[in-house]
């Protein structure tokens, strides 16, 4: 096909987000008489959406995807790739996540895979009508010899939302994983949600990085001065766990004024940046990743 | 247990080494982030409520028997910045000295024995509780006041802030202390019985990227 995208992997439809019930505005309302849903909702608050996402080495040494399952408002394609790696693309098929709304998205990466997954657009946390929290969750398992890059876009939490977002990554001995998360504080002129996220990378069952970031109105205070943000709006992680760095990890090193890479304690390193907007954040990223290719 | 054991090990003139190193100040005042009084308690508070946090849940569990190793890995996990990795050991290694002259005991013997080169400082620091017959608490408190009042004694020398300014700013920040060393305790209570990804893991990306900054001076007034 040459629009890019094919379809799911195991040759079903992709999964329509209007099986759930959603009831916000800019989302289509719901009926006004109770109707049974498609899937059943946990709770009436929010939409529930689990996707997952498992790729396996073929006996050829490509990668396929016996599994590919969105869910909800997480729609999956796999796209195009030139590589040995598949790629997969995780397109929003609603705005959100909303307050109440939990997702969660799991990749599971087999021995001798290689796996490469986007995100079509950024992750826009926003106000639920009850005040509770979002909550997204992510889990990441890379086997030995296989390879994930996980590259999303931006996630930014708009005034007034609150999201937890807890991301765990973990990584067999001799299996790769690049994984990058940034952090927008608000959309342009706007102050920012609440946001807590927790990064959590296991290589080899050993924590090589726990890391939690909490900021935006709520959040423990002195997040926004001179030892946290000082101002800035936009933060970011980029986490690079590689067997090679057992023996030789990328040394220390300024990546510019408000950016640094660190060899963590283990074969991994992480480079950590902030900017005052989304564009130079990724600007900062993506020389990092480029000095290191 | 003794209270007053609790002043001598948080007493600022503790031969610990601890007055060599700036918690970040030194950069930040570099960078024209501290300037007073005021930017000074906004980093204190921020420092208090991210690595601070940390710091002091680690040494609640260390004085409450949690195993000194697993705890130092945690730490490890926790502290990205290979630079502040090293300044942790280095001031584990002064504190476990002298704590094991001030309070003799076979678990700070042995700490030493298994980390020739140094625990991270709150393990130790933990552990040194432990054996001065002190608990989770005192040891969370310990912990927590030392990460801002390391920061604003520097200060005083950085910028030749008035020290009363100094001592004024530490005072406003107690009952942030109270809530930080009352959920460190908390935190390092649940790790007893569900493991260390029990503890906080709060960061703070300035203070990460400012380390790295720092530990490449050529000339600087501290170590870190």
């Amino acid at each position: 096909m040459d629009d890019g995208f094919d379809d799911a992997g195991d040759g079903t439809s992709p999964v329509t987000p209007q099986t759930l019930t959603p009831s916000t505005p800019g989302r289509p309302s719901p009926p006004d008489e109770p109707s049974t849903p498609a899937h059943p909702l946990p709770s009436p608050a929010g939409v529930h959406a689990h996707a997952r996402i498992g790729a396996r080495a073929d006996p050829h040494g490509r990668t396929v995807l016996p599994v590919l399952d969105g869910e909800g408002p997480l729609a999956l394609r796999r796209t195009r790739a030139t590589g040995p790696a598949a790629h997969v693309t995780l397109v929003g098929a609603m705005s959100g996540p909303l307050g109440g709304d939990r997702l969660a998205v799991d990749a599971d990466v087999g021995a001798g895979a290689r796996l490469s997954v986007g995100s079509a657009a950024a992750t826009i946390a926003l106000p639920g009508q009850d005040g509770t929290a979002a909550h997204y969750d992510v889990r990441l398992t890379v086997a030995t010899g296989a390879e994930l890059r996980w590259l999303p876009e931006q996630l930014i939490s708009v005034r007034g939302s609150e999201l937890r977002v807890t991301t765990r990554a973990d990584v067999e001995a001799g299996g790769r994983l690049v994984l990058r998360e940034e952090q927008i504080l608000g959309r342009t002129g706007e102050s920012p949600g609440l946001l807590h996220s927790r990064l959590t990378v296991r290589y080899a069952g050993r924590t090589l990085l726990d890391q939690e970031l909490s900021c935006g109105p709520g959040a423990p205070s002195g997040w926004d001065g001179p030892a946290v943000l000082a101002g800035h709006r936009a933060v970011g992680q980029l986490v690079i766990v590689d067997p090679e760095f057992t023996t030789e990890p990328p040394p220390a090193a300024m990546l510019g004024e408000h950016a640094a890479r660190t060899p963590l304690a283990g074969p991994g390193i992480l480079i950590t940046a902030l900017a005052p907007d989304a564009l130079q954040l990724r600007r900062v990223l993506d020389e990092a990743l480029h000095g290191l290719a | 247990m003794s209270r007053a054991a609790l002043l001598v090990l948080a007493d600022g003139r503790f031969p610990a080494g601890g007055h060599a190193h700036s918690g970040g100040a030194e950069a930040a005042v570099k960078a024209g982030r501290i300037t007073g009084a005021a930017s000074l308690e906004d980093f204190c508070r921020g420092r208090l409520h991210t690595t601070g946090s940390v710091s002091a849940a680690l040494a609640a569990a260390a004085a409450l028997g949690v195993d000194p190793a697993t705890l130092d890995e945690a730490a490890d996990a926790r502290t990205p910045s290979a630079a502040l990795r090293a300044a942790a050991r280095r001031l584990g290694r002064q504190l476990l000295r002298a704590a094991r002259v001030a309070w003799p005991s076979p678990e700070l013997d042995a700490l030493a024995r298994e980390f020739p080169k140094g625990a991270h400082q709150p393990v130790v620091l933990g552990v040194a509780a432990r054996a001065a017959g002190l608990g989770g608490e005192d040891a969370a408190y310990c912990s927590a006041y030392e990460s801002v009042s390391g920061p604003a004694t520097a200060v005083v020398r950085l910028l030749s802030l008035d020290p009363f300014d100094a001592t004024a700013v530490l005072a406003r920040l107690a009952p942030d202390l109270d809530d930080v060393a009352r959920e460190a305790a908390r935190s390092a209570r649940r790790a007893v019985d569900e493991g260390v990804d029990a503890l906080p893991a709060a960061s703070a990306p300035l203070l990460e990227v400012g380390a790295e900054g720092h530990a490449g001076w050529a000339v600087r007034l501290f170590a870190s």
